[in-house]
């Protein structure tokens, strides 16, 4: 039973992550994922200094704060005229910072180390249930479930908007979409998924899961929808093979989730038909064959 | 009625002043060029009369009306280096983003919508290429595409932004007469364009543009030798005498 919550939890994950990240690698900002992944430690420690509780409820809030805040942060000193990579590197090591600063002033006593939030540890998440409605499951599995309601439910209804304000912000804004509106929902939900998804394996992992499926779905996607659904099967299929092989070699199992999303990355770029590398030197060699023979 | 009415426009980005007290009255059923070198504000007018930029005094009326997206008046090609062309999804898909602000937020696209989009795209030659990735497009069928999206939005009003940029000649023709048919039909279309050539042709009103308006009319009164120097600040003279010396030796 152990060992199924754990898989269900990693698989959860996986789906989530893969979800929410297709659209961090359309709109090129993948590494923002990495800044709210260590900026919402900033919010958990400040909803705890005020509500004195480890709730996930007051977790998920500090982090939805925490993540718009980065947001707003990163798009204020961008439209100041940085570059948007160095506006995340300066609001994330500032902030994470400060959440470090906050942990060893004022939470010192509380399980909140860093060495938790960074790495998770997933074989503990069976231990922490909660029940709710008659259902005792895993807090961890309650968390990923609720955010992928509504990461879910955010498709579902914003779907057609998410993706042009992507593809064209120009040409959303002057058919009135809010594009701005749509960035910010979209920075919470990204904040969301990642505090539902640290506590149990860590801050590396998230950022792991939030970008490696969703950029191998890239590489053979011709849709968004299509995009979706590799990023999540990849993200699945991640963290199931990566739980098994920690077992059999006895290992961290975030590391080896996280180790697997690699390793599918580099199958899809090197052996994906038509553009794959393996393929391009294959159909090179055919070519160069097919000129001697000329 | 007047397609377009601008009043007292004017532009900043951050400090610096891109356009300058621009007054515009254009009547309904022209196609309009709108010349000027580079830098000279063409985008930044489009952009600040689309009600994209913050940084903007003065105000523009289309139809005679503020602007309201909700009107669903103004159709709109931006340039075509806006967009990243390896984004997952085919043209079909592309042109029936032209149909989203009819069909509202929320709202799935309905076959008739699907329809419409697909006959956008058979009226610029695409159909063949429904199903193509956009980034296995060339960059004239590419810019097509952005033509058949702007149809798709059936609209008053047409403001495009280098819609011949990259294309070649039979392209060219087949989008210019696209244009002269929306005009047949009463629609008014504004286009930034580059070709001194063609622009006399193609255009029955011109505005030339260089941070300030240097002209605006129709084309015969303002399509002057000197309103064109005065825009193109004596660039263009300067270009005549290099050509002369290069054929001198
Ligand atoms: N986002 C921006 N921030 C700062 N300055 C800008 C921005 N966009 C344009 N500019 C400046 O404003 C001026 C006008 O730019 P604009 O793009 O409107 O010119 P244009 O007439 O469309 O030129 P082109 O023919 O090259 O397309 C230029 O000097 C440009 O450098
Ligand atoms: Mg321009």
């Amino acid at each position: 039973m152990n060992e199924f919550w754990v898989l269900l939890t990693g698989s959860l994950v996986g789906i989530t992550c893969g979800l929410t990240g297709v659209f961090l690698i359309l709109r090129k900002t993948a590494m923002i994922a990495d800044a709210i992944s260590h900026t919402v430690l900033f919010g958990i420690v400040v909803a705890f200094m005020i509500t004195q509780s480890l709730s996930g409820f007051w977790m998920l809030l500090g982090a939805a704060i925490a993540g718009l805040l980065t947001t707003f942060l990163v798009q204020v000193l961008q439209s100041g005229g940085l570059q948007e990579d160095a506006a995340i590197g300066v609001v994330f090591t500032s902030l994470f910072a400060l959440g470090v600063l906050f942990i060893t002033l004022f939470a010192g006593n509380v399980h909140l180390d860093v060495e938790h939030v960074l790495m998770g540890e997933i074989a503990f998440v069976p231990w922490d249930t909660w029940d709710i409605l008659g259902f005792s499951m895993p807090k961890a599995v309650w968390m990923l479930l609720f955010v992928l309601l509504l990461n879910v439910l955010f498709l579902v209804f914003f779907y057609k908007e998410i993706k042009l304000s992507t593809f064209d912000p120009v040409f959303a804004l002057s058919i009135g979409l809010p594009i701005l509106a749509m960035h910010y929902s979209y920075m919470t939900l990204v904040s969301l998924t990642t505090v539902a998804a640290f506590d149990s394996v860590g801050a590396v992992l998230v950022v792991a899961m939030l970008i490696g499926p969703a950029a191998t779905a890239y590489l053979m996607s011709k849709s968004v929808s299509g995009m979706i659904i590799w990023s999540m099967t990849f993200g699945v299929t991640a963290a199931i093979t990566g739980y098994y092989l920690a077992k059999l070699w006895n290992t961290s199992i975030a590391g080896m989730m996280a180790a697997m999303i690699g390793a599918l990355f580099m199958i899809v770029f090197l052996f994906k038909p038509h553009d794959g590398w393996t393929w391009k030197l294959f159909k090179r060699m055919k070519l160069k064959d097919t000129n001697v023979h000329v | 009625m007047d397609a377009l009415q601008v009043k007292k426009l004017s532009v900043a980005y951050e400090e610096k002043v891109v356009l300058k007290n621009v007054n515009l009255t254009i009547p309904v059923g022209h196609l309009t060029g709108i010349i000027g070198p580079n830098g000279a504000g063409k985008s930044t007018l489009i952009k600040a009369i689309l009600n994209q930029l913050p940084n903007k005094t003065g105000t523009v009326h289309i139809l005679e009306r503020p602007l309201n997206p909700k009107d669903h008046t103004v159709g709109y090609v931006p340039q075509r280096n806006a967009v990243d062309w390896d984004f997952p999804t085919n043209a079909l898909d592309v042109v029936l983003m032209g149909r989203y602000g009819h069909i509202g937020m929320i709202k799935k696209p309905s076959t008739k919508d699907k329809q419409i989009a697909l006959n956008c795209l058979k009226d610029v030659g695409m159909e063949a290429y429904a199903d193509r990735s956009i980034g296995q497009l060339s960059g004239g069928q590419q810019q097509r595409v952005f033509l058949a999206r702007a149809l798709a939005q059936e609209a008053e009003v047409y403001f495009m932004d280098e819609p011949f940029v990259g294309v070649d000649a039979a392209t060219e023709r087949t989008i210019i007469a696209i244009l002269k048919d929306l005009k047949a039909k009463g629609k008014s279309v504004f286009v930034v364009h580059h070709d001194l050539q063609t622009a006399s042709d193609y255009f029955d009103w011109m505005i030339l543009l260089n941070q300030t308006i240097t002209a605006s009319g129709p084309t015969e009164q303002t399509f002057t030798e000197d309103n064109l120097q005065e825009a193109y600040g004596g660039k263009l003279f300067f270009m005549d005498q290099t050509k002369s010396n290069k054929s001198f030796n």
